[in-house]
């Protein structure tokens, strides 16, 4: 018996509408963020996670509904994250089905925050979300700094000793995102994570750069992450999920299967 | 038949109803599902739930809140044999004590306390999320059909403490975290799961339709 590695895709969703491209076959509306999540727990996902990045605070109920629907055909864990910023945020995602939620920007202005909600929900629904890039020069020893607001707003905050304190103060878990390689296609950042991993007791999750299945690989065998997080190619129909599990157990990483995405 | 599914303030009680619903869909069984914080609503059901997502200390908290319905459910469950099945800190909270943040007293139905997970490997994270697979102690009808084993069908875990149940009798179910976890309980009309059946695709919608069916 052992714990298998989780492979994540995620979905970007704006007003209720998943924003980045679907090309899946079958869909009747790719942009329903239900019918995407659908396919994918047919597919045998291991876990979902939702970004919302609705910029109208008059749209930012949607997301409850779009979880809400989710919960009524998907029966495996989902993960919302975004303008998460109160404790009654959480709770109406929980209560609408999500099972964690993702904390950004305002555990990073106030990290008390962190420890209010793992107080209330317990620290294994609450997962911080950093998006961390390198400020250090070449020949410097390694630095990453904490980036808001999609990458633009730096904080001068350090990513490693930031996490270190939010696990100390009840985050269940990380998902780092790198944003030199968020949307490149080149693969995690392995450096990153890997240290990362190695220096907090809950598990991490890698996201930023996924271009082929060899990516996957390395972020668990190098990176030292729990799970991996991918959109694009799973969303454009490059690799199936099942495809992926397949390329991770021939690496010798353990997935779970389930019969699952098997062609019918 | 009317399952009741018990709301006392914690999260995922429509997860809970809507994989209720579509299991017992799934497998032609007439149910009705109904989430309640009516203690008396508890108490005529033919079948009880009780979900649990949060702290330890929170859940007891929110139930004791709710008028008669820890009373309810000593009457019906405990002394009136109706089954029963707890998910995560819902089975948590049948132990004697909980130790996550604070010190807290739990039913006491079955014995043993709900501790940190402390995996004998250092490189396992806690908490455990993710997908495991179960070890049976014994064939039991809420698995029927359900593959099991090391290379059987997994189920979602998404947890920091675990159940050290004091009379492994009443362990239904391990899972292996850094050591034997208790995955499921089971005594007389008493089930309890630490996984999610709700999250577990295959497996828990399964496991759900054999709780609904199970005559203990």
């Amino acid at each position: 018996m052992s714990m298998k590695t989780r492979i994540i895709p995620c979905l970007d969703v704006m007003d209720g509408r998943v924003v980045k491209g679907i090309n899946f076959v079958d869909l009747v509306d790719a942009g329903d963020p239900v019918e995407v999540a659908h396919a994918y727990n047919l597919a045998g996902a291991d876990e979902l996670c939702f970004l919302d990045i609705t910029a109208s605070c008059d749209n930012r109920d949607t997301i409850l509904d779009v979880v809400a629907r989710t919960a009524e055909c998907c029966f495996m864990p989902v993960t919302v994250g975004g303008g998460v910023r109160t404790i009654n945020d959480i709770r109406k995602l929980l209560m609408a089905g999500a099972d964690k939620v993702s904390v950004n920007t305002a555990a990073v202005r106030n990290t008390d925050f962190v420890a209010q909600a793992a107080d209330k929900f317990g620290d294994q629904c609450i997962v911080i979300a950093i998006d961390a890039k390198k400020i250090s020069k070449e020949g410097e020893s390694p630095r990453w700094e904490i980036f808001t607001h999609g990458g633009r707003t730096p904080t001068g905050i350090d990513t490693i000793e930031f996490a270190q304190k939010v696990v100390a103060l009840g985050a269940g878990e990380i998902l780092l995102t790198s944003i030199d390689r968020d949307g490149t296609k080149a693969g995690y950042n392995i450096e990153l994570t890997r240290k990362l991993a190695d220096n907090v007791h809950v598990p991490v999750i890698a996201s930023g750069g996924v271009g082929t299945l060899d990516h996957l690989v390395e972020g668990i065998r190098d990176g030292h992450a729990a799970a991996v997080l991918a959109a694009s190619i799973f969303h454009f129909g490059s690799y199936s999920i099942r495809e992926a599990k397949q390329y991770m157990a021939k690496a010798g990483i353990a997935v779970r299967l389930d019969g699952y995405g098997e062609s019918r | 038949m009317r399952v009741a599914i018990i709301d006392y303030g914690s999260g995922n009680l429509r997860s809970v109803a809507k994989a209720f619903e579509h299991a017992a869909h799934e497998q032609m069984i007439a149910t009705e599902i109904e989430i309640t914080n009516n203690a008396e609503r508890v108490g005529t059901a033919d079948r009880i739930v009780l979900p649990g997502v949060g702290t330890y200390a929170d859940c007891r908290k929110g139930l004791d809140g709710v008028t008669g319905m820890v009373e309810v459910l000593e009457e019906t469950v405990l002394k009136g044999g109706r089954p029963f099945l707890g998910i995560c800190v819902g089975m948590q909270l049948l132990s004697t004590s909980g130790l996550e943040k604070e010190l807290t007293y739990g039913f006491g139905w079955i014995k043993g306390d709900v501790i940190r997970i402390i995996p004998e490997k250092q490189n396992l994270k806690v908490p455990q999320i993710g997908w495991n697979t179960l070890e049976l102690a014994a064939r039991h009808p809420l698995f029927e059909g359900i593959h099991t084993g090391e290379n059987g069908l997994h189920a979602y875990f998404v947890h920091s403490y675990h159940f050290d149940c004091l009379d492994k009798q009443n362990q239904l179910a391990i899972t292996d975290y850094g050591g034997p976890i208790t995955a499921a309980i089971a005594h007389n009309n008493l089930a309890g799961t630490q996984f999610h059946p709700e999250k577990s695709q295959r497996l828990g919608l399964q496991f759900i339709a054999n709780f609904l069916q199970w005559q203990p």
